[in-house]
Order: C-alpha cells, then structure tokens, then sequence
C-alpha cells in the first residue's frame, strides 16, 4: 500500500511534473470532447492533415517570435480550406487530396527549420515536450482550451445534428457551412493543443483514440462525451506517470496507454465488444460486418 | 419579373415558376413549373438525373435558381424557410444507423430551429415531440437507440420528426424503398392522414405502382417540368413515354422507351 502511494506521490514533488499533469489533463478534456466528433464524422483523416500542417505555422510564429498558437492556427485553417478548395476545384478524390496537402505543409515545416537556425527543437515539435513546457506555452494552452470547449459545449447539439444529419440542418435553417468551418478550426486548435502534450505526430490520436473508445461502450451521445473525456484524461495521467518511473517517452506512453485502453473496450465492451459479439452470435461475429 | 416585390403568387401550398437551376453552367432543371395545393400527395416521377434530387433542394433553399422564384405558402422561399415549413425525409440509406442518439433524439431535432442557441428543449417541444412520437406508434420504443428499430419503425422515427417540426410540406426521398407490404400500407394510412390535416407531400419514386394507389397529384420531371396535375389527367402513357424516353414525341415517337420494363 505504502509503496504504491509513494510511486503516486513522488512525482507529484517535482513541479514540472504537477505541471504536466495538470497541462495534458486539460489537453485531454479538450481533445477527448472533440473526438467524438471525429469519431462520429469520420474525421479522422483530416485531423491527422491538421494536425501535420501546422508544423510550418508553429517554425514561422517562433521564429518571428510570435505566439505559436497564432502561427499554426493560420497553417491549420490554411490547409483545410486548400483542401476544400482542391477537392471543389479538380475531380481528385478528397483523401488524395488531403494526402497531398498535409505531406506538402509538413515538407515545408521540416525544410524551414531546417534552415531558420533557432532554439527551436525539431523533436520537441515531432513528439512533444510536456515535461519542459514554458509558462507562455500553458498560458496560450489553457487559453485555447478554454475556447475550444466553450465552443464545443454551446454548440454541442448543433454539431452533433450536423455530423448526423446535415441536410435536415440545413432545412431547418441551420448554417451547415459556418459549423463545418468551425469544427474544422476547433480542430486545428485542439492539434495546437495537443501537440504540446504528444507532438504533431501523435496528436491525432488524441482526436480520435478516445472518442472511438467511448463510442464501443454506448449508444448515447451524452455518456460517449464523458467516457472520452475520461479515457483521455486517464490516458494522460496513467502515461505521464509511467514514463515517470520508466523513463520512456511521455508521447509514447500516454498513447500507448490510450491504444491499451481501446483494445480492452474493443475485447470487453458490454454490447459491442468482440466477445459480447461472439457470445451473442458465434459463428456469425467471426467475420464481423461493417 | 414586373417588380421587386415578394412572389406572393397565389394561396397555393407549393408554387414554382420558371424554374432554373444549373451547376457550374451544366443544365439541371429548366424553366420548371408546377402548383400544388394543400392538402395533396404528389408523386415526383422521372429517371435518375431528371432533376428529382435538384428539385427537392430548390424546395429547401439549398441552390440558387439562375432564373424563375418559389412560393411555399405563398410566401418566398426564404421566409417560409425561417418558418420552417419545409421537412426533408431522407432516403434511409443515407443514414447512419449506428449513430449514438436515440428515438426521442432525433425527433427532437425537428425542433432545434424554433429553439434557442443551446437547443434547450421546452416544454412545447417537449409536447411536440410526443405528439408526434404518439401519432407514428413509436412513444413506448422513445428511448431506442435508432439502430435498434426494425425497418418500418425507421421510417416512421424520420416522418415523426418532419411532424414535430411542424412542416406544412414534406418532402420524402424513395420512402418505399426496401419496405415490406405491411410497412407500406402503415406508412400510406399515415400519408393520408397528413394530407387531411392539410399538408402537401412530395413523394420522389420509380415506382410508378404509388402513384395511381394513393398520390391525387402528379408531377413528372425530365430536366423540366413536362406535367403536372391529377394523377388521372397526367399520368397516360404519352406523358411517361416522355418522361422515360427523354425524346420528344413528334421527334420520334418509335424510340421513346415504354416505361414498363419489359424490354431487356
């Protein structure tokens, strides 16, 4: 018992430690809440081409020694509307397109930081540095969770009509392509977000992992946001502490954790679980249908 | 048009007249038009790419005609749309079952335009959605997730909910697509009950076997409006040789195509 809450405590006397516990935790409200709608649009895609295109936009704001939040958020945005643009423009189908314009943008952020020599670390952009994170880096964090998720809560019914059913929204006088812009700008600032706790590469787990966790457990869009929330936010802490006492990487354990967490859902989940399945048929579920 | 007034064109339920509508230069539907009273069924019949679909989103608001207006209620289009008074029905192929809301959810979504910004329900909404919950036979199975119901209990949740938004028009994409007989005539008893209460309903089908059952109206559509009107009036084989056939009649009337499906 007494060991167990020494390997608890200890950590908690480091401040950079309190620190990172209390920035990913947050990230993870935030990035747990918006998954579900990835999860649920079928964005993951495209969370994976925001999440890289902001690369050049954080090298460029540190280099002008702006807020980084401000430079990706540019190169975010920038992007999907280029994506938008492409896809309206050619018949090139849209995940060719988002193919081409995220591995683009990324191109450009590696070939800018390779030449604009700074104190800019290219490993703490690829994966993270939440252990060392500035105070100026968690006073824009918070500040742009607290945007994403004011957003996200008042406009909660809207997006999710509109990730259901957009014609219907649109009927009823909805405007479809004022909230299609703004989940997609939710989206680049949450990868903003997140890419402080696990790096541009592996944010993307944080959009998608925990809402596709949750959406295994129920089939109510209210209980889903919560079970996100605190599958994110479990993943977050459980990693931080593991790569604590193993000295691993922070990102690779706090996904790894939350990949953990979405097989155990994807074995074990009351109704649609791989052997809930198998109990309730067993010869049919070996070969599950779409 | 005479002047820049609103198109209060006549008392009619649905009123479109010289109707254009393209995409990007491509001709979807020209110089359409059509008048429907309230309280009628109406059978939207032609091919696929007739401009069914294109129709049903000028109905909606969704494209800008290049020329010609649309009244609903004898209002504009935009007006009425702020009083909501349109319902789209979708086909229900184009739902995703697995969504994570419920029965009572979905009806309630009808709702969510005369709500306020956090879609808050009221209790009038509250009734609303009961009322039409009630009337389509599914208030017991409310909490249902909307995957779990059985095929006709699907198309009933959509209808309940064009109902609770309270839509004086509905506009219903293939309803009878993959329904069974019995789910059919349930569906028709309630059509017919809407068209009493006063509603006018526009139903796109192939099926031309609807259309003499139960539609009073028909319009039948090939880029154009080519007849409108009294099923028994409209619906002769001159006009579905045309709407079929694609070909004018005195062009060529041995290559218009018979719409019974006999040929291979």
């Amino acid at each position: 018992m007494s060991t167990l809450l020494t390997w608890l405590v200890e950590p908690l006397q480091q401040e950079f430690m309190v620190r990172a516990l209390l920035v990913s935790m947050l990230v993870s409200c935030v990035c747990g809440l918006l998954s579900c709608y990835m999860t649920l649009k079928g964005w993951a895609l495209m969370g994976d081409a925001v999440s890289h295109a902001v690369m050049p936009g954080v090298v460029i704001a540190y280099a002008l020694n702006l807020p980084f939040a401000v430079g990706a958020f540019v190169f975010g945005v920038g992007s999907v509307a280029l994506i938008g643009y492409i896809k309206q423009m050619t018949r090139i189908k849209e995940d060719t397109v988002i193919g081409l314009v995220f591995t683009g943008f990324f191109a450009l952020g590696l070939t800018l930081i390779s030449k604009v020599r700074s104190s800019i670390d290219l490993s703490h952009i690829l994966f993270g540095n939440v252990l060392g994170i500035s105070s100026s880096d968690i006073l824009q964090t918070v500040l742009i969770s607290l945007l994403v998720l004011t957003v996200l809560v008042v406009l909660r019914k809207d997006l999710l009509l509109f990730c259901f059913d957009p014609t219907h929204a649109r009927s009823i006088g909805l405007h479809t392509g004022v909230l299609h812009y703004l989940l997609l700008s939710m989206l680049s600032l949450a990868a903003v977000a997140g890419l402080q706790t696990v790096g541009i590469i592996l944010v993307v787990a944080m959009l998608v992992t925990p809402g596709a966790t949750a959406y295994l457990l129920t089939d109510r869009f209210d209980r889903m946001v919560w079970l996100s929330i605190l599958s994110a936010v479990l993943s977050s802490v459980a990693g931080i502490y593991w790569s604590y006492w193993m000295d691993a990487s922070t990102a690779g354990c706090i996904v790894m954790v939350q990949t953990l967490l979405f097989l155990l859902c994807f074995l074990l989940a009351p109704r649609h679980g791989l052997l809930a399945q198998r109990r309730r048929s067993p010869r049919a579920s070996r070969f599950p249908s779409a | 048009m005479p002047s820049g007034q609103p198109l209060h064109h006549d008392n009619g339920r649905i009123s479109v007249r010289h109707l254009c509508v393209d995409y990007h230069g491509v001709v979807a539907v020209h110089d359409a038009s059509l008048h429907l009273d309230a309280g009628s069924i109406c059978a939207l019949v032609g091919m696929n790419g007739a401009g069914k679909s294109t129709l049903f989103k000028a109905l909606m608001g969704f494209v800008r005609p290049s020329a010609g207006s649309i009244a609903i209620n004898g209002l504009p289009l935009s007006q009425a749309r702020r009083a909501r008074a349109v319902a789209y029905v979708p086909q229900t192929e184009s739902v995703d079952w697995n969504f994570p809301v419920n029965v009572h959810e979905v009806v309630m979504m009808g709702r969510y335009g005369a709500m306020n910004l956090l879609r808050i329900p009221r209790p009038l909404d509250r009734e609303a959605v009961q009322e039409a919950l009630e009337r389509v036979d599914l208030w017991p199975l409310r909490h249902r997730q909307i995957g779990a119901l059985s095929g006709g209990q699907r198309k009933r949740a959509f209808l309940a909910r064009a109902l609770a938004q309270g839509a004086s028009v509905m506009l219903l994409d293939e309803p009878f697509n993959g329904v069974d007989i019995r789910t059919e005539k349930l569906m028709i008893e309630l059509f017919e009950q809407f068209r009493r209460e006063g509603r006018t309903l526009m139903i796109a089908t192939h099926d031309l076997s609807h259309v003499t059952g139960f539609c009073d109206q028909v319009v039948l559509i090939n880029k154009t409006v080519l007849a409108y009107g009294e099923t028994a009036s409209v619906f002769t084989s001159e006009n579905l040789a045309l709407t079929f056939g694609g070909l004018r009649l005195e062009a060529s009337p041995a290559a218009a195509t018979d719409p019974d499906p006999q040929t291979p």
